[in-house]
This record gives C-alpha cells, structure tokens and sequence, in this order.
C-alpha cells in the first residue's frame, strides 16, 4: 500500500507531544520516508504467518498472589517533581 | 602500565595476590577518567566517593571481586542519576533501586563506578542523540564511537575503564563495541534480566558486557545471566560458567556465510578485514558453508517498525507526574503532557515516538505492527532453518567504520540502514558477539572493524568459544588508540 498522507497533528496528540508548525512539517516528511522503506515488506507473503510478539515466547509466569517489600512512599516519591501528603500531585483533572 | 589498561583477568590474579588493592583500581581509573574524558566524553558523571567506599570494602575472594564496571546511564544504580542521555531525567531522577543486573555484579563482588552516555533513550547509532554531551571513538577523536552504547565501548576501546556495562536493541552493544575496537556480547533474549534496564523495546533489549577481550565477557557473563521474578520475560534455564571451553577452539565448527549479507556499499576495508577472519577460523579448523537467509532485506524495516511501536508505549511514562521534567507552562492535564514531554525529549525520540504511535493507531495496526511481527516470524524461522546446517553465523558487525561526527546524523533513514547486520540477532532473540578483527583506513587513521558471530538460542558458549580462538590467534585485542 502506498503511504497515506500523515495526520502529524492527530498523532502528535495521541503521542502526548506538542510539536512546532516547523517540526510538524519535518516529521511528517521524515515519518513519510521511513514509512516508504517500510513498504519493503509487501514485497513478502506473509499471508498465513503467525505474528510474532517476542523471540523467545514464555507464558503464563505466574507468581504466588502474595505482598511483598517494595518501595516506601518516602522512595517512590523522592523523584516527584510535585507532591503533598505523600502523594504525587497533579493539576485538576474533574471539573 | 596503569591498571586503566588492564583486563579483568590480570586485575583479579593481582587482586588475588594481594599485590594491588581495589582502591588502587579505582584510583588509578580517576586519575585516567579526569586526564582523558574531557576530550573522548565517555563518562557524563562519576561518584567518586561513593566508589571509593564500595572499594574499601569489596570483597577481594569473589570471583569478580574489587573490579569496577562502568555503567550505561540507563541502567538503575542506587543513588546514582540514570538520565538515559536525556535531559527529561537530568538533574531530576536519582535511582532508588538496583538493577538486577547490578545486584548480580554486587554479589560476584564488582563495583559500579561511572555513568556513561548514551543516545537518549538508547535510540541512535552514533551517541550523537544524547541530549548531555558529545563522545568521540578513541581511535579519531573526529568521529562517533557509535551508539547507542557509544559510552560504554569508547571507555573500553579507550581504557577510561576496565570493562562496563551497555544494552542492545538493534545492535547498540555489538555495533559501538565494532568500532572502538572491543568485545561486545548481546546474550540470548531472556538470559539477562531487564529490571533495572529503562524500557526502550521491551520484546528486543538485552543488557550484556562491553569487555577488552573475550574471557572478560565470559566472566562478566556469569554474573548477569538468570530467571528473575521481575522479569517475566527471564528464561528459566540454568547457564554454565562461560569461562569452561572458551579454549575448545572451532575445529569442526561449521560457521555460515550468509549471501545475503555480502551488500553492495560495504567499506572495502571492513570487507577485507572480516575477509581474511574468515580465512583465519578456516585455518584454525572451522568449516566455512553458505548459507540463505532469505529474510535479510526485511530486517531493518521490520524493527523499525516494532521498536518505535514498543518505544512509543514505554516511553508514556515520562509524564513528569512521578519523576523526571515537569514543564512550568501551565493548562489542563493534557498540555501538562504535551508540553513536558515537547520540553524534555530531542528529536530522535520525538521521531521514533510519532512513528511507533502511527503504526499502533487504528486503521493501520495491521498494515504495519501486525505485517512486522509477521515479518519477525519469518526471519526467525530463517534462522532455524539455517542453524540445521550451520553452528554459527559470521558477517561484518556493520558495513563501514567510525563515521566522522555529524556526518550521518542528518538522515535518519540512513543511519537506520547501517544496523542491517545486527538487528536480525535482536529480531530472533539470539546471541551475537562483535569481536576486533583489524583496522580499515580512512584519512591515514586506522579504525576498528569488528567481525559479528551469531549463535543458536542459549548457546553463547558456543559464540565465546569462537570468537576467543580467533582473538587469540590474532593480536588485534593488543592494539591501543594513538
């Protein structure tokens, strides 16, 4: 298929990024080109091939439903940029 | 000499012998890391005294006991900055835990000393992605010493270091290691716990070592390798000492010789360097064969498109809510966002996001992601097929040396096509090792060209084997920069 035109400002909302009229214009061309190479592969059959999510596929590693140590709220807050009552705080989400 | 030029090996015998002591080490290596890193650029910061007191103490009866490792500034060290080459974590995320990986060094009695730099997020070629500092190859400070581990293989290749820590991808251990003139060994896919190891594509990264010579990668090895509970990907296979039958040497080794890989474009120095390394394990008792492997042209574009796709979910924890950048503009949740993560991720990322979001997002989920991982299966069933006739894979470890900084950068597309040897190993899970194997000319300097073996799953054993019969019949392992 040949690539469509890219809605970079579509993505670059679901991408969480606020870009630039100059940076939009530059990845759109840019994703537009890599996504050109990409086409090489409809050059394959891969019709009737299982995809693959991983290499080397384990499944189902289970553990015991049991709590164990892991960080205080001390450590999993020491990096917070905001926080407040040994929570990590944000801005008003609910109206 | 200064123990900055060491190996492993030599360092623990006079450890052993009680003639030096860790804190001669690890003085020895300040003194070299504050001489030389300001122009090769491989550390972005060292906690002198915190290494100090690990050296005091170390514990010089255990197998890797007092030997400090330098770390890739992606992989978590308790107490030390982890900025992934990132200015979204610098200055703003110390590491509470230890990676896996780094509490297997601590138990086999190493130390961490040093956080290297790296392209952000480990997505690049040539570490000139890092948002925090440039670093140059030791062998012409005028070029790249490759990425995204270019930290860890230029303090290597360049002796700031005695051996360290990198992670692969695509090739960012192998190809850095390729072109400042070390070993560097991406284990097979599950060997290696990845907790501790910030996510860039969670079904590719592997953690392995960046050593001077290929016994130093057997004997870090062992100190990484495990089923790990955190890590639900960890195989849960038992691993031998790396260190037993490295000196089994090929003899009716049957090593394969993919037609595939023999590219228009190659530098006529890499192609003769790994030309006559292929002569040599002949010599030494390999058996060369061709083989196919008819999937090859698939590689670059197939993870080009699964790694933006893994990145683009694992990076949606830079959020700036629990860590990292948080930008001052103010707005509702989702400019809170969009403006944090515009401020704190260069342009790599950025790119590479975009287009893992592209091919995850509806309506093209199965022309690109799906089409990829079916892709993924093929290449690794080539593989399968290919390791019935073959015990190992050679092939140059990538198509030319150390380009000069700055002069690839440009087009992304084009940097992305230089991984075309490694990637495949990251794609089908195996392990592959970059070992020195001569010196391509360019502009009077001699650069490192690195010769790339791929073995069957879980058996690195076999790959070490090899790749220690070449090196020590060659004394490429001997050479030093300048």
């Amino acid at each position: 298929m040949s690539t469509p035109a890219i809605d970079i400002h579509r993505i670059a909302t679901l991408s969480r990024l606020k870009l630039t009229d100059a940076e939009a214009t530059q990845y759109s061309a840019q994703l537009a080109s890599i996504l050109d190479y990409v086409n090489v592969l409809e050059k394959h059959d891969l019709s009737g091939v299982e995809p693959s999510a991983h290499a080397m596929p384990v499944f189902d590693v289970w553990r015991d439903d049991v709590a164990a140590p892991s960080f205080t709220s001390d450590q999993a807050l020491a990096n917070a940029p905001r926080k407040s009552q040994d929570q990590f705080m944000i801005g008003k989400v609910v109206e | 000499m200064s123990l900055s030029n060491e190996t492993i090996a030599s360092l623990r015998q006079r450890l052993s012998s009680k003639e030096i002591t860790p804190t001669d080490i690890v003085n020895d290596l300040v003194m070299t890391i504050e001489a030389r890193n300001p122009e090769v650029g491989s550390y972005l910061t060292v906690d002198v005294e915190a290494a100090l007191a690990e050296a005091k103490t170390a514990d010089v009866s255990k197998p890797l006991g007092g030997i400090p490792i330098a770390i890739k500034d992606n992989i978590n060290v308790t107490g030390q900055p982890c900025t992934c080459g990132s200015k979204f974590l610098q200055g703003t995320y110390t590491a509470p835990y230890d990676a896996t990986s780094i509490q297997l060094l601590r138990e086999g009695g190493a130390l961490p000393l040093g956080r290297l730099n790296m392209d952000e997020f480990a997505m690049g070629s040539t570490t000139e992605n890092s948002a925090l500092g440039v670093t140059r190859n030791p062998w012409d400070l005028s070029r790249v010493p490759g990425g995204s581990s270019g930290g860890s293989a230029s303090c290597v290749g360049g002796h700031l270091a005695i051996a360290a820590l990198g992670s692969d991808t695509g090739g960012s251990i192998r190809q850095p290691a390729a072109l400042c003139g070390c070993v560097g060994l991406k284990p097979t896919y599950g060997r290696v716990s990845r907790y501790g190891l910030v996510a860039f594509a969670s079904s590719l990264d592997q953690i392995g070592p960046i050593t001077k010579t290929v016994e130093d990668s057997a004997l870090l090895l062992n100190h990484l390798c495990g089923k790990d509970a955190r890590d639900s990907t960890t195989l849960d296979v038992s691993f031998p000492d790396f260190t037993k039958g490295l000196k089994d040497g090929v003899k009716g080794l049957r090593i394969g010789l993919p037609k595939e890989y023999f590219i228009e474009g190659m530098h006529p120095g890499v192609s003769a360097a790994v030309a006559a390394a292929t002569r040599q394990l002949e010599s030494l008792g390999a058996e060369l064969v061709e083989v196919s492997l008819p999937h090859t042209a698939c590689g670059v574009a197939t993870y080009y498109i699964l790694a933006p796709a893994e990145a683009s979910a694992n990076l949606a924890r830079f959020d700036g809510v629990r860590y990292g950048h948080r930008t001052a503009i103010q707005g509702d949740l989702l400019e809170h966002y969009m403006n944090t993560r515009a401020e704190g991720f260069g342009p790599e990322v950025k790119r590479r996001i975009l287009l893992g979001t592209y091919v995850l997002s509806s309506g093209y989920y199965d022309a690109y992601y799906l089409k990829a991982q079916r892709a993924r299966t093929l290449i690794r069933m080539d593989f399968e097929k290919v390791f019935e006739k073959v015990d190992l894979i050679l092939s140059p470890t990538a198509p030319s040396p150390a380009h000069k900084l700055g002069s690839i950068s440009k087009d992304p597309l084009k940097m992305y096509l230089e991984d075309v040897f490694t990637i495949a190993a990251n794609l089908a899970g195996l392990p592959a090792i970059s070992v020195p194997c001569g010196f391509a000319e360019e502009e009077g300097k001699r650069l490192p060209v690195g010769l790339h073996l791929v073995g069957r799953p879980l058996d690195e054993a076999t790959v070490l084997r090899a790749a220690y019969a070449y090196e020590q019949s060659t004394d490429w392992h001997q050479a030093r920069p300048e």
